[in-house]
């Protein structure tokens, strides 16, 4: 069973070229879908919504035809925009009860939808209250529950965790994680940093500029990749030392050791090692890859993608490479 | 945050040592929706039915309730006096006719158009909300004629009350029963049109920009200029007893339009100088030709201008 399937699938306008014979298959569970801005993300989404008609090859979504049967689509279909569409001076709740009445719910399942939603979520007080005053994070949420309420068989999120903060960013994470695990809804969700998707998703597509660069399950991205990032305060030519003792694949890049997570005892070592070396422990996070690795195709080789943010050989399809995924391990 | 989707149900006090827990954790998990999903007639009425009570601010916040209102009231209360003056004076027929009523109050009525029909869609444009309506089953159709509707409707509800008043008036003052209600018809069929030409020029106009200060500022401005010209050069024209130029001119206001409709049609005593209604039978079907095409020229303009929107 497959969730999305597009066939050599092509999306022209006069002067660019936004899709070009892609042709990808999603599965049920979360997949990320990875690629530059312009990269063809949102002209897929509308394609699969039966918005915009393709130039040429076919696509379906939940066995249905996107050229034919496109309001059928929508109605089993949750779709959560990048930007801002919220209503400042209307409530969460009066908007989300309007957005699942749009979606078909007769007014009463509508308004028990909305507040079981609007929970799952985790907006509780503040649902009452005019959206205008609402903070990023909220914001997003709402967003959300309006592409959730009508219990779609399938959600389209597109660039959720723009413009959060890295701990909201890890919240919508776990949220989305959720959408699948805990409500068996599968999860198309685009991002343009690899690194946060890497978690969140069971597949991996990444796409770029319009073509289909790569489609994996995640555990392949994720082999052999981890690396853990060290900062101490001092001395940290006796802890390379003392953990190259340990049997550690170690390197020094300016101030941060890079250490090759062989298995969780990876972490204790370390620790113990700074403990006994009475040092402080400035920093300790999980390195992972980011987008322009993928461009290499050498998953092994993470050591020197991850040597350093901006010193890393940076490929120029890569451009938007940003910002180093690093994310707090424990 | 990821709350778990746990409400603990506060269970009786701590229960004595050894006694066994009592609390009891209610996880209450995601519930599929099994229920009917009512497809696109029905998001089209519930579309409707939200626009309609929005152009009232009902279902928003008490700021956006005190104009409309007010309007209502300014379009109820001179119909209430002239019922008072007429049951209380025993006068014989009402003071205005059901015709005239709406083009008096011509003013209060640009004055709700200009202040809803940008409330109505460029608000879904500013806060850029149209790419959820149409992601959902509903079509670009299904979006513009529910907003139009929705306008249409409550512009009726605007115009058609006062009528009402004044017709019940009437029968209280025991005035020609026959009389009082094809004069209240006629009055209804007159601002069933008004309402229509009035939503559809205000929409298009809203339509064109998510800032709703210009939207109200224009469609202000091309009631109340299109209107001024008119009467001014048909004022010249009766000054020179050109009564054929003043009827063909009302073509070109909205609400000369209707009259001149009205006055040709439904035997309305026409409030262009002179009483110069169109001069003749052709004339006559010129302003209901321009009146219908215009509404569906409006209709096809917001057809068009959704045709881009999509999803972004």
């Amino acid at each position: 069973m497959t969730v999305i399937a597009t066939e050599s699938l092509s999306k022209r306008y006069p002067r660019v070229t936004a899709l070009d014979r892609l042709t990808v298959d999603v599965t049920p569970g979360v997949t990320g879908l990875v690629g530059a801005n312009g990269a063809g993300k949102s002209t897929l989404i509308k394609i699969l919504l039966g918005l915009s008609p393709a130039t040429e090859g076919r696509a379906r979504v939940l066995g249905l035809d996107v050229a034919t049967d496109g309001a059928e689509i929508r109605g089993l279909v949750g779709y959560m925009p990048e930007h801002d569409c919220l209503p400042p001076d209307v409530s969460a709740t009066e908007f989300v009860v309007h957005m699942a009445r749009m979606s078909g719910l007769p007014p009463t399942a509508a308004r028990e939808r909305t507040a079981d939603t609007l929970r799952h979520v985790g907006l509780y007080e503040e649902r009452y209250r005019p959206m205008g005053g609402y903070s990023t994070g909220m914001k997003q949420r709402v967003k959300l529950a309006q592409a959730l309420v009508h219990d779609p068989k399938l959600v389209l999120l597109d660039e959720p965790t723009n413009g959060l903060d890295p701990a909201g960013r890890d919240e919508m994470l776990g949220l989305i994680r959720r959408v699948h695990t805990d409500f068996g809804i599968s999860v198309l969700v685009t991002s343009h940093l690899l690194g946060e998707l890497e978690r969140t998703s069971d597949h991996i597509v990444v796409i770029d500029g319009g073509k289909l660069l790569r489609a994996s399950s995640t555990s392949e991205f994720t082999q052999a990749t981890a690396s853990l990032a060290v900062e101490v305060t001092d001395r940290e030519h006796d802890l390379l030392a003392m953990l190259d003792a340990a049997g550690l694949t170690v390197q020094a890049s300016g101030h941060l050791l890079l250490v090759d997570i062989a298995d969780d005892g990876t972490y204790d070592l370390v620790r113990d090692a700074v403990a006994q070396l009475g040092v402080g422990l400035a920093r300790m996070e999980q390195r992972r890859h980011r987008i322009a690795e993928l461009f290499t195709d050498e998953t092994d080789e993470t050591d020197e993608t991850d040597a350093g943010d901006g010193a890393g050989t940076t490929p120029a399809a890569a451009g938007t490479a940003q910002e180093g995924d690093g994310r707090d391990a424990a | 945050m990821t709350q778990p989707d746990v409400a603990a149900v506060p269970g009786p006090p701590p229960a004595a040592p050894g006694a066994s827990p009592t609390d009891v954790i209610h996880n209450i998990g995601y519930r599929e929706y099994e229920g009917p999903r009512l497809g696109r007639a029905y998001a089209r009425k519930s579309l409707f039915s939200q626009s309609l009570r929005g152009a009232y601010g009902l279902g928003r916040s008490a700021k956006s309730k005190v104009l409309p209102m007010i309007l209502l009231g300014a379009m109820c209360a001179p119909a209430l006096i002239m019922v008072a003056v007429t049951v209380f004076t025993h006068m014989t027929h009402l003071p205005v006719a059901y015709t005239r009523y709406a083009v008096i109050l011509q003013a209060v009525i640009t004055l709700f158009v200009a202040s809803q029909a940008p409330q109505s869609v460029s608000r879904d444009l500013r806060f850029k909300t149209t790419p959820l309506y149409f992601s959902r089953p509903i079509e670009r159709i299904d979006y513009v004629a529910a907003k139009f509707a929705a306008l249409a409707t409550a512009l009726f509800l605007l115009t058609a009350l006062p009528l009402l008043i004044l017709y019940v008036g009437a029968l209280l003052a025991k005035l020609d029963f026959g009389d009082q209600t094809a004069g209240f018809a006629k009055g209804l069929v007159s601002v069933v049109l008004l309402s229509l030409l009035f939503a559809g020029i205000g929409l298009v106009i809203a339509a064109v920009t998510p800032r709703r200060g210009f939207g109200v500022a224009a469609i202000i401005a091309v009631f109340v200029i299109s209107y001024g010209a008119v009467s001014s050069v048909q004022g010249v024209a009766a000054s020179q007893e050109n009564y054929d130029v003043i009827g063909w001119l009302g073509l070109f206001s909205p609400i000369t339009l209707i009259d001149g409709f009205q006055t040709w049609f439904l035997g309305a005593q026409s409030a262009f100088p002179e009483a110069s209604g169109p001069p003749n039978a052709g004339a006559g079907l010129v302003y209901l030709l321009i009146l219908l095409g215009v509404v569906a020229a409006c209709f096809g303009l917001l057809m068009r201008r959704y045709r881009k929107v999509g999803l972004s």
